[in-house]
């Protein structure tokens, strides 16, 4: 049993994040509590600090909108923290839209549903979310109105789960059967702009997963559990940090490795000067 | 036909590369065009009630950042914010007031919580010698509008409901004492409606005892009309300073005013086209 929570001991650090992130904002609804109230769009932690979401205020400054100081720090806050720290950290620690996908990934996985030769029945390509971020930013300006606000699953199923969700659990439950059915960490891994945002300003974050490809037995088991399978393409070949922006930080490759040959770590700022 | 024996030249990386291009914005020219439909489609709700200190829709639509503060300081859950199912733009917050009508806390909490000033505090503030007082009578969240056929005061039956909710007594709401030619010795006590003090709070029609309310909230811009700057109660002194920022020339030009006026009187009759 006590190997079960070693192996899985970042998932479950994981879905406390994300769940008690969840709790603590329907009960600042629900009950008044404080410590933090608003939604991912926007929320105040202890009723000071301004936490907003980065992608959402570039849509609304697209649209045309000046708004208050008070968003534009938040914003500030939560870009510089995933810059620097956490890359897309955001996708696997904080966003609810991950428990969705990831149910469906692993049922995928238990029930073998993936087949290396199989042509797919949809065929995406990860960079489709970038084309995404543009797409909802144009749109942005021609409509005067944040466009992937409008059609975002991920403040659709946290804002329904602390403001009443109406019939957003369809939107939930298509993403369910997407991933699912359709195309492997397809919403996650293809398609959400958000995710895609984080990407591209966590290039340069100071954690990421470090691999020893001594130690490495290519057993493959990271790569079965990647949700971005592709960043580990050096695993077993070369050693060296997994620094791509699409790495979601989940930590999945750290606890299925038996060999160690994968950890968390600090990226080295000082490489340079040193060789 | 030897043009057959020769092998198919390969494609060249640059043709590839320019096809994928053109592939990828044509599949970003279906995706958006869908989207921003869904869009614009989803984002017009004319009938929304927004809550105090909103500026017109089109400018509350691109400021409001959908994070439910004012949700959430609302102490009588009176705000909400529009889930899917509700056919109104996604995640912004309204209020139903033959439900729940907002009932004009005089600190009005949910204004000063946005974070974007898409709620915004000077909107429903009064100047105090240099100070900023918050005053909800400024709110304009729409306007109440009564219908006379199904309001029991009209038929001669007294209903003072309305006239005795409205947190604003005597200013928004009024009662004119008329002479029921019906019966001929009784009064009908009609209430009235003062959109210049109506801050469409609709407590009024959260009240209204008929079936379906016969007085209802509006949003002020689908109701009431605009007469323009010509136009001056000459009765009234402060109307009439307005002629001193009114400029030595001014029309203003309508479908009618093209033609002279002999001209449309007198071709064939037609008054309206």
């Amino acid at each position: 049993m006590s190997r079960f929570f070693f192996t899985h001991r970042f998932l479950i650090l994981r879905r406390i994040s994300q769940i008690t992130l969840l709790v603590l904002l329907i009960g600042a609804n629900r009950w008044g509590w404080k410590i933090i109230t608003g939604n991912l769009t926007f929320s105040e932690l202890f009723e000071k600090i301004p936490l907003t979401d980065p992608f959402a205020l570039l849509q609304v400054f697209a649209a045309g909108a000046s708004v208050k100081q008070t968003v534009a720090v938040g914003a500030l806050i939560v870009a510089l923290f995933y810059v620097f720290l956490g890359g897309r950290s955001f996708c696997s620690w904080i966003c609810p839209v991950n428990l969705v996908t990831d149910a469906a990934g692993g049922i995928r996985r238990g029930l073998k549903m993936d087949f290396e030769d199989e042509d797919g029945f949809i065929r995406l390509s990860r960079n489709v979310r970038y084309w995404m971020i543009g797409i909802s930013l144009i749109l942005s300006m021609l409509l005067g109105v944040a466009a992937f606000e409008f059609i975002s699953p991920v403040s659709m199923m946290h804002r329904g789960l602390i403001f009443g969700i109406g019939f957003g659990w369809m939107a939930v439950g298509m993403i369910f059967l997407f991933d699912l059915l359709a195309v492997r960490n397809g919403w996650c891994g293809h398609l959400c702009p958000l995710g895609g945002f984080y990407s591209l300003i966590g290039r340069n974050r100071l954690i990421q997963v470090r691999h020893t490809a001594d130690l490495c037995s290519r057993c493959d088991r990271c790569i079965a559990v990647c949700p971005e399978k592709e960043i580990l393409s050096e695993v077993g070949k070369q050693s060296g940090t997994i620094s791509h922006g699409e790495c979601v930080l989940c930590g999945r490759c750290v606890e299925v490795c038996e060999e160690n040959a994968l950890r968390f770590g600090i990226r080295k700022i000082l490489k340079r000067r040193k060789t | 036909m030897h043009e057959r024996d020769e092998k198919p030249k390969p494609v060249s990386s640059r043709r590839k590369f320019l096809f994928q291009m053109v592939r990828s914005l044509g599949m970003a020219g279906i995706t958006g065009t869908a989207w921003g439909a869904y869009v614009e489609e989803n984002k017009a709700d004319p009938l929304i009630l927004r809550p105090p200190g909103a500026p017109p829709e089109e400018d509350f639509l691109k400021q409001c950042i959908k994070c439910g503060k004012c949700v959430e300081a609302c102490p009588y859950d009176t705000l909400r914010l529009a889930a899917p199912g509700d056919q109104k733009p996604l995640g912004t917050p309204y209020f139903v007031p033959r439900e729940t009508p907002c009932r004009m806390c005089t600190d009005i909490p949910c204004v000063p919580v946005c974070p974007t000033g898409a709620l915004d505090l000077d909107r429903v503030s009064k100047n105090r010698g240099n100070m900023e007082i918050p005053d909800i009578a400024r709110a304009r969240m729409g306007v109440a509008v009564l219908d006379e056929s199904s309001c029991l005061a009209y038929w001669g039956i007294q209903c003072d409901a309305c006239y005795r909710a409205c947190p604003l007594m005597d200013k928004a709401l009024t009662i004119d004492y008329l002479r029921n030619a019906r019966t001929g010795e009784h009064a009908l006590l009609i209430p009235k409606v003062h959109c210049e003090q109506c801050t469409g709070c609709g407590v009024c029609e959260h009240v209204c005892i008929t079936q379906k309310a016969s007085v209802r909230i509006f949003p002020r811009d689908r109701v009431m009309g605009k007469a323009d700057p010509r136009y001056i109660k000459g009765w009234d002194k402060r109307d009439e300073r307005r002629l001193l920022n009114i400029p030595d020339r001014f029309t203003i030009r309508t479908e009618r005013s093209r033609r002279k006026a002999q001209d449309y009187l007198n071709d064939e009759g037609i008054l309206y086209e």
